[in-house]
């Protein structure tokens, strides 16, 4: 356990010491201010419009419902670009820096190797996610969204980066380039959050299937306000999956 | 301390490293030497258990690297090729860093860094980022990530390669001085380096260990120069061309 906070250090730290971290949570931010701008003033002209309409129409608008989800789903689509991103480098650069060496034949595990790693990105996650809270905030000071449907999505996007994370390592592991890591770890990102199109039209068998596979459906049950056992499941096998072959991945030099 | 028995690492089709065998006693320096391309940093990999053999068995200090790899890990200090270096750390933090992840208990690093820091010169740079420094001292620093956590066996893959005539002779007297406490394997193809550190000399040519000897007895009656170029020789059938470039190249 010491190993793996050791490596969450130094991955932290290689995160905030560089411009990377400060890059990456400025976009974030600024794409997710641009996405609740818009949000809330067309749901402010909604709320006009729906006022001078008819008495009482009003109350049909639902904050969570034209705000709060639509944001999430904003971002998300944010999340599947960016974090293969941030995951890019974490094999791939020490590879190319000849910094493999020097961790593979310490005294580590590869499993503390691969946690330590995965933690370092979980925790940058979750600042980024909590960053956004900001957004909620406003909300809750002005007006009266559900608490609980938005804890829900928020746990949502939560899983749903992490599982995103998970596989950005995952790619980052098979090579040294950090250009191939990304541009796999996005095509694998963006694969698991349009998997589920063709579900409609796929058939009794595939389609379902399909539903199961996409990303987009489980988060979506959760932004709003569902939590199934079912979408829980998916993510942690998603992450324990990706996480069990990027040891496999790390470990491979050893048999080769 | 150092034992490598019948080692061979084929890629593919390709055989790096063809059944070699040798050993270093405890608190010798072994000079590694051949020409480029010979194996020298593939065994070395191997022998720090960075990667696993194709076939036979790597000893270090009495634990088989494969098998008790853990524990042969902690016993190595390793310098490859071009310095491990995070470019984005401070001296100090990269060697912390370093302790941490060879074992070291958390109470003995302050002493031991501060000790690495000081044998290798690098007390006025500790404060500063490892990618602004120059290659003097980042090939410093690499060794200081070596030897930080005191350990029996150094391998150092070329440690002097791209450095000016003052830092070469810096680190050779390091060198020197490591030994006798730590087993040091030093890879090279720099002959006179060889001459003025090591005691015991195995030069490996195309894979293959073609001469083991004391420093002593292998230039007893001849430079180390006309053995190299012998046993370099011996195997190769193009080996008149080779010859002649090891020699541009010793001259």
């Amino acid at each position: 356990m010491r190993n793996v906070l050791t490596i969450v250090r130094k991955e932290l730290r290689a995160y905030f010491v560089s411009p990377i971290a400060y890059v990456v949570l400025t976009g974030f931010l600024l794409l997710g201010g641009w996405f609740f701008f818009n949000l809330l003033s067309r749901f402010n002209m909604l709320l006009s419009i729906y006022t001078q309409l008819q008495q009482g129409a009003a109350d049909q608008l639902n904050l969570n419902e034209f705000v709060i989800a639509p944001l999430m789903h904003n971002l998300s689509i944010v999340l599947v670009i960016l974090v293969p991103m941030i995951t890019m480098r974490a094999y791939a650069e020490e590879k190319k820096g000849g910094t493999y060496e020097l961790l593979l034949t310490s005294p580590l595990r590869t499993g503390e190797i691969v946690l330590g790693k995965f933690l370092a990105s979980f925790v940058f996650i979750c600042i980024m996610l909590g960053m956004t809270g900001v957004y909620p905030a406003v909300l809750i000071a002005f007006g009266n969204p559900e608490i609980g449907v938005l804890l829900a999505g928020y746990l949502g996007l939560l899983l749903l980066a992490t599982s995103f994370v998970a596989v950005g390592l995952l790619t980052s592991s098979f090579t040294e380039n950090q250009i191939i890591a990304a541009v796999s770890g996005l095509v694998a990102t963006m694969l698991l959050y349009i998997i589920g199109w063709p579900a409609d039209t796929a058939g009794e068998v595939l389609g379902p299937l399909l539903r199961y596979l996409s990303a987009t459906d489980h988060f979506a049950d959760m932004v709003n306000g569902l939590i199934d056992t079912q979408d829980l499941v998916y993510f942690a096998s998603l992450i324990l999956l990706s996480l069990f072959l990027t040891q496999r991945s790390v470990e491979s030099l050893r048999w080769r | 301390m150092i034992e490598v028995q019948n080692l061979t690492k084929r890629y593919g089709d390709l055989t790096a490293v063809s059944d070699i065998s040798f050993q270093a006693e405890s608190g010798q320096i072994l000079g590694f030497l051949g020409p480029n391309g010979s194996g020298k940093t593939t065994t070395m990999r191997i022998i720090t258990g960075f990667m696993p053999a194709t076939m036979g068995t790597v000893k270090v200090a009495g634990f088989d690297i494969f098998d008790e790899s853990f524990e042969a890990r902690k016993r190595i200090g390793y310098l490859p090729e071009s310095p491990p270096l995070y470019n984005d750390m401070t001296v100090t933090a990269y060697l912390r860093f370093v302790a941490h992840i060879k074992g070291m208990a958390r109470a003995d690093i302050p002493d031991a860094l501060d000790r690495a820091l000081e044998r290798c010169g690098l007390t006025e740079v500790a404060s500063r980022v490892t990618g602004y420094l120059s290659k003097g001292y980042r090939q410093r620093v690499g060794l200081a990530q070596a030897i930080i956590h005191n350990p029996s066996v150094l391998v150092l893959d070329e440690p002097t390669v791209g450095l000016d005539p003052q830092q070469i002779i810096g680190i050779r007297s390091l060198i020197k001085e490591l030994a006798g406490e730590h087993t040091v394997i030093l890879s090279t193809h720099i002959l006179p380096e060889v001459a003025q550190v090591c005691e015991k000399v195995v030069i490996i040519n195309a894979g293959k260990v073609v001469a083991e000897d004391m420093l002593e007895n292998l230039a007893q009656d001849q430079t180390l120069e006309d053995v190299f170029l012998k046993a370099i020789a011996q195997e190769e059938p193009g080996a008149a061309e080779t010859e002649e470039t090891v020699k541009e190249a010793a001259e």
